[in-house]
């Protein structure tokens, strides 16, 4: 019997509010799944499940705000009987503790809507999306989903009776809440400046190999295909993290853990406001070719508001790019409990000495962020002077 | 296809880059980059729809070419019309 528990998507996070369901008991679901949505400050995130069974019961109805831990639901694990029916009472006991956000949930499962003819040709939606639909009377089928395979999820009905109901030309984008996120970026970085004590390293780079072995290999990629810088500043600070242990992992309760695998958190700014970091999973494992596609995708769901839990709590280091419209360098407030931020400025063209000769060269500034509890300057300026180094070679990165 | 055919395909792919952009406002001959806040990687998802629904593959030394909605529009009715 296995328990699926509302996870911490961060350390600044004590509570999370269910949103809705995307499954139901009796459902298979094997590892990664997104089972649910859960709405905190970051926005609304997808929730995977790491263990594969089968759901046996709902603990949790939607629009309920639990602590973090609290059991969500119970899973009957592959190759297990059905369970006692007594194993349930402590569960519930715990999520009935919880606390409750605005009125109280019904008792009973609401009814699902009867399915009419011709709405099985239609898209999915989950039972909330559909049951919120039926109550504001509006129709599934003019609904756009952006849940898992494109069904139609709670916040989809919630957008389009939002959409119905504020003025022509104001527009917000569906699972985001800017003043939320300003306060988790507020309360995290007041922590970080509060506990972390910082120091800054700054390094100018010669990337003028990385822009040309970049118009090479885009010259003869299509638009998918194509690769940016900043595929390869994630992938050096990656290989670089890999070798420097003191650069990649958590410092948590007054001790330091280096991380084996490298998730590179990637900030990304929301339009109009707001930032998240999510994490490119294993990004030392993977091609700058590979990443692409990754970071494209990672982008495009931080902006629209649909993380997924997994890329929100792991991130061990984090990589902020500035772009190309940005400025020439940014000194990062580290996003504990990580313990390092690597910041690349615009890439400039800046005359240069090559070989005694003075060249025009695209140069970037690099700095670092990092830790004074766990790694000293001198670590630091290796760690830097590291990336830097590999990004001279970018066909191996 | 016909230069309001293709305006409406690159508003509609602007409306999925920036949904939050009211592209009413939007200054035709403004720089897109400027206008709507969009990054490399927004840049380079316009580049992408272009190819798909127009399929022109629009090279990387093409792009200063598409930085305002007007200068996009004309760029790929003068590819379209090239290549029939």
């Amino acid at each position: 019997m296995a328990e699926f528990r509302m996870p911490s998507l961060g350390a600044d996070m004590e509570a999370g509010t269910l949103v809705e369901w995307l499954v139901k008991p009796g459902d298979k679901v094997k590892r990664g799944d997104i089972v649910a949505v859960v709405e905190t400050q970051k926005g609304a995130i997808e929730i995977e499940i790491y263990d594969p069974g089968q759901i046996e019961e709902i603990l949790v109805p939607p629009e309920t705000k639990v602590p973090v831990g609290t059991p969500l639901a119970r899973l009957q694990s592959e190759g297990e009987a059905a369970a006692p029916a007594q194993a349930a009472p402590a569960a519930r006991a715990a999520a009935i503790a919880a606390v409750p956000e605005g009125p109280p949930p019904p008792a009973e499962q609401p009814v699902p809507p009867p399915i009419t003819a011709g709405e099985a040709t239609r898209g999915r939606a989950s039972p909330a999306a559909r049951r919120m639909a039926q109550m504001q009377g509006v129709d599934l089928a003019e609904i756009e989903g952006s849940g898992p395979a494109g069904a139609i999820v709670l916040a989809d009905v919630e957008w389009a009776l939002r959409g119905a109901l504020a003025p022509a030309g104001q527009k917000r984008t569906p699972g985001l809440d800017p003043g939320a996120m300003r306060c988790a970026i507020a309360a995290a970085m007041a922590r970080s400046k509060r506990e972390i004590p910082h120091y800054y390293l700054q390094h100018e780079v010669d990337v003028t190999s990385c822009e040309e072995w970049l118009e090479r290999a885009n010259a003869v990629r299509t638009p998918s295909e194509r690769l940016l810088m900043v595929a390869l500043a994630i992938k050096s600070v990656a290989l670089a993290a890999r070798r420097f242990p003191a650069f990649n992992g958590f410092y948590q309760n007054g001790r330091y853990e280096p991380s084996a695998a490298v998730h590179t958190g990637v900030a990304i700014a929301i339009r109009g406001g707001g930032l998240a970091a999510p994490a490119l999973r294993d990004a030392d494992k993977l091609s700058p070719g590979e990443l692409m596609p990754r970071l494209r995708d990672l982008v495009q769901r931080t902006r629209a508001g649909r993380l997924r839990s997994s890329e929100i709590g792991d991130p061990t280091i984090t990589v902020s790019s500035l772009g190309e419209r940005g400025v020439e360098a940014l000194y990062g407030i580290i996003y504990p409990p990580q313990v390092a931020l690597v910041g690349f400025g615009k890439v400039v063209r800046r005359p240069w000495v090559v070989d005694g000769a003075i060249l025009p060269r695209w140069v970037v500034t690099i700095t670092l962020a990092a830790d004074h509890r766990v790694s000293d300057g001198h670590a630091g300026a290796l760690f830097l002077a590291g990336i830097g180094r590999l990004l001279q070679e970018p066909e191996k990165l | 296809m016909n230069e309001d055919e293709i305006r409406k395909i690159l508003q509609e792919e602007l409306a999925n880059i920036a949904p939050e952009a009211d592209l009413q406002k939007l200054n035709p001959s403004a720089d897109l980059r400027e206008a709507l806040d969009i990054d490399s990687i927004d840049f380079l998802n316009l580049v992408t729809a272009i190819h798909h629904r127009l399929g022109i593959n629009v090279p990387e030394l093409d792009y200063p070419r598409l930085f305002t909605l007007d200068g996009a529009v004309s760029y790929a009715a003068s590819k379209l019309v090239g290549a029939k």
